[in-house]
């Protein structure tokens, strides 16, 4: 799956996203390369959702073009990029075979799958579940299997949208633990959260979003140290933005 | 992938099952028929006979008598045995049909309530009845599916000079034991092949009123569909149920055809035509 | 209660003519099921899937015919059949063959629509993760079938139940053949016709008592496996 070229940078060109009359996001520029972890950060409604959504190719934009380093449009799919939901959405199967049937999408043979799905149970210490049906897992268990689907199927670029908004600290603590493996393959991270503190933690570089539009795009320690718009300011004081 | 052989192995399953239900190997004949014959039990009787002789087995389509020679029209079947004289000259006279023979009679009587309304209770006269039936405006269950019966009723109106209409005559569409069960229901008049009469156990309060007229003679003829009208017919095995029922044996096997003690239907091949 | 001693009566017989008349019944609808799902399932899940122009009129077609009189079917297929028709040559009529096609124009609307509303719901729940994992639409049919397949048990039963009730299509097409096209429901006709109450009656307790067995055995099945992957 790794024979595929490099698909980074992405490259976001003034990218616009309407429904009805309203844009959701409008004049979206910024590029992702390497291997860290973006975080975009803002209040709700700023158009976060979105912007994972318009790069990961589940929407199209309005205006604007979404660019890989390729070239050509590139649809999610096993080598390239995946996605992890804010609500893990998983099959009404085993947790094994939800793994099984990401990778047969991926193209695996059977045996090629059987191997990396036990290779992923095991590295995201799912292994004791893994003929347990995945919908009856605890939310934090879930959401690592999700995790673990997505690095079963080695994306270049990995996006996560809230994926700990649901978890208690230690279910948290485990997916941020998780998110270091993809660190250490290199892969890169673009993701979103409301989690203040948690964004401290993870984030190399910060994207901040207000109303559907990107006002900041600077490393973390100097994003939260010195933001330079004042709503980023608030945010970071925890103040209502309007 | 293992799913879509799951679902491909189970739907093989169910067609397996379905399969063997859907071999044909015996010769076979079709014969579109009455309800009268069918309900009648005759069939029943008269067939395992012929097929024992013949290695032929006969399917039998039981419809009102037009629906039958319809059917027979079509082409979907290779022998007509139906009740209506006229319709069956018509049938040979188009060219559907290779020649027309008598086979056997019953014949039809009007049966009623008990209390009987109409004051018709031993009279002969099936005309006269239907008039009283009439004037009382007592009800009247008509099979109105363009049956022997239903064309056998509509001549007697005719004859009678009444076009009936009104309340108490209810055409129902439906079938010869269908409309005995609503007659038994309503308490009406209707007029039956007695055969089907003789075999259907549901009358409750309906008894014969009127029986013996001549006019209620109640001829069944028997044809063979043209196989030059209809090149996939099965001719030979179609002419040879024919023959055997206007043989000597099968006349027979008719007459000794019986229900409570009482014979269902009289052969007269030998009257030919 | 002379029908309950009737069916009873019929069944400790172990009556071989009632045997085949039931054996036939169930082959028949079987395989018309059989056929409806090969068919409806795959059709039923693209509509609830896919989006074209007059995807709202195919929908109302298929749920209204859902309402089909068997009637009707049944001549529809008459008439295709018949000799006279344009597969006549086929020689059809009158077999359980033409009673399996006919039943199958019944129970096909049945499937379709109910797995198009089904997996219509299943595609709101999964859309964005299955095309994340790069998923078309066409490939995602039999994910989504097999995902939804314990609310689709209660389609297909909705078909069984269909084709093995009824009685106007196969009466039409089978012609109520003594051991050839004669089944339950037509029997049921038959001897009714003759009169014969108490005995109509008892078939249609067996037939009731079929209908529950299989009923009765598949949410059984469903339950237990729907435990083991606590769908």
């Amino acid at each position: 799956m790794r024979a595929t070229p490099s698909l980074l940078p992405l490259a976001l060109d003034r990218v616009g996203f309407r429904v009805g009359g309203d844009w959701l996001v409008r004049d979206m520029s910024f590029s992702v390369a390497g291997t860290g972890r973006t975080l975009l950060l803002g209040p709700n409604g700023a158009g976060k959702s979105v912007t994972l959504r318009l790069c990961h190719g589940l929407l199209s934009p309005t205006e604007g073009t979404v660019r890989w380093a390729a070239g050509q449009p590139c649809p999610p799919g096993p080598g390239r990029h995946a996605m992890v939901f804010q609500k893990p959405v998983l099959l009404r199967r085993s947790a094994r075979e939800n793994l099984l049937h990401a990778l047969s999408l991926a193209g695996l043979h059977a045996q090629a799958a059987g191997e990396r799905a036990d290779m992923a149970l095991e590295r995201f210490q799912l292994a004791p579940l893994a003929h347990r049906p995945a919908r009856v897992l605890s939310g934090g268990e879930q959401q690592r299997l999700a995790i673990a689907r997505a690095w079963a199927v080695q994306p270049q670029l990995l996006f996560l949208d809230e994926p700990t908004s649901h978890l208690d600290p230690a279910s948290t603590r485990a997916i941020e633990l998780a998110l270091d493996l993809f660190r250490a393959e290199g892969t890169a991270v673009l993701m979103t959260t409301h989690d203040l503190a948690q964004a401290r933690r993870l984030a190399d570089r910060v994207l901040f979003l207000h109303r559907g539009r990107l006002l900041e795009d600077r490393p973390a320690a100097a994003f939260f140290t010195d933001p330079h718009t004042r709503e980023a300011a608030a945010y970071l004081r925890g103040e209502l933005l309007d | 992938m293992s799913l879509t052989r799951r679902v491909l192995l189970g739907l093989a399953v169910a067609a397996g099952l379905a399969a063997p239900a859907l071999a044909q190997d015996k010769p076979f004949i079709t014969v579109a028929s009455t309800t009268s014959t069918e309900a009648s039990g005759l069939f029943k009787h008269l067939l395992p006979d012929f097929t024992k002789k013949t290695g032929i087995e006969v399917r039998v389509v039981a419809q009102g008598t037009g629906q039958a020679i319809q059917t027979a029209k079509d082409g979907n079947a290779d022998v007509v045995l139906v009740h209506d004289k006229k319709a069956e000259e018509q049938f040979v006279a188009d060219g559907f049909g290779v020649r027309r023979f008598d086979v056997m009679y019953n014949d039809f009587i009007l049966v009623g309530p008990k209390s009987d309304p109409a004051k018709v209770k031993g009279t002969k006269d099936i005309v006269a009845a239907l008039k009283a039936v009439e004037a009382a405006k007592a009800p009247f269950a008509s099979r109105g599916d363009d049956s022997g019966t239903d064309r056998a009723e509509k001549r007697f109106w005719k004859e009678a000079g009444i076009a009936p209409k009104g309340d108490w005559y209810r055409e129902l569409g439906a079938g010869m034991g269908q409309t005995l069960n609503t007659a038994a229901g309503m308490n009406a008049y209707t007029l039956a092949d007695r055969g089907t009469w003789l075999g259907f156990s549901n009358r409750q309060d309906l008894v014969v009123a009127v029986e013996g007229d001549k006019k209620l003679f109640n001829q069944y003829g028997v044809i063979a569909v043209n196989p030059g009208r209809h090149p996939h017919v099965k001719a030979k095995q179609a002419q040879a149920f024919v023959d055997w029922l206007i043989s000597k044996d099968g006349q027979a096997t008719i007459a000794a055809y019986k229900i409570g003690g009482e014979q269902l239907f009289f052969p007269n091949a030998a009257a030919g035509s | 209660m002379e029908a309950l001693g009737a069916a009873v009566g019929l069944i400790l017989a172990g009556d071989g003519e009632l045997l085949s008349i039931v054996g036939l019944s169930l082959r028949v609808t079987l395989m018309a099921l059989a056929l409806a799902c090969a068919v409806g399932l795959p059709l039923g899940a693209l509509l609830g899937i896919s989006r074209f122009p007059g995807r709202g009129a195919v929908i109302v077609l298929v749920n209204a015919l859902m309402g089909l009189p068997p009637v009707v079917a049944g001549l529809l297929v008459y008439l295709l059949l018949s000799r006279s028709g344009p597969l006549g040559d086929l020689g059809l009529l009158f077999t359980p063959t033409a009673m399996v096609v006919a039943q199958t124009v019944l129970v096909l609307p049945i499937v379709t629509a109910v797995t198009r509303q089904v997996v219509e719901d299943l595609w709101a729940e999964y859309g964005e993760q299955l095309r994340s994992l790069g998923s078309g639409r066409v490939r995602a049919v039999p994910t989504l079938l097999w995902d939804a397949r314990y609310s689709l048990a209660t389609g297909v039963l909705a078909g069984f139940g269909r084709a093995s009730a009824e009685v106007g299509a196969v009466l039409i097409v089978g012609g109520n053949i003594a051991g050839h096209t004669r089944t339950m429901t037509t029997s049921i006709a038959l001897e009714t016709a003759k009169g014969n109450l108490a005995l109509a009656l008892g078939l249609g307790i067996i037939l009731l008592g079929l209908a529950l067995a299989i009923n009765g055995a598949a949410f059984a099945l469903s339950a237990a496996a729907r435990r083991a992957a606590a769908a």
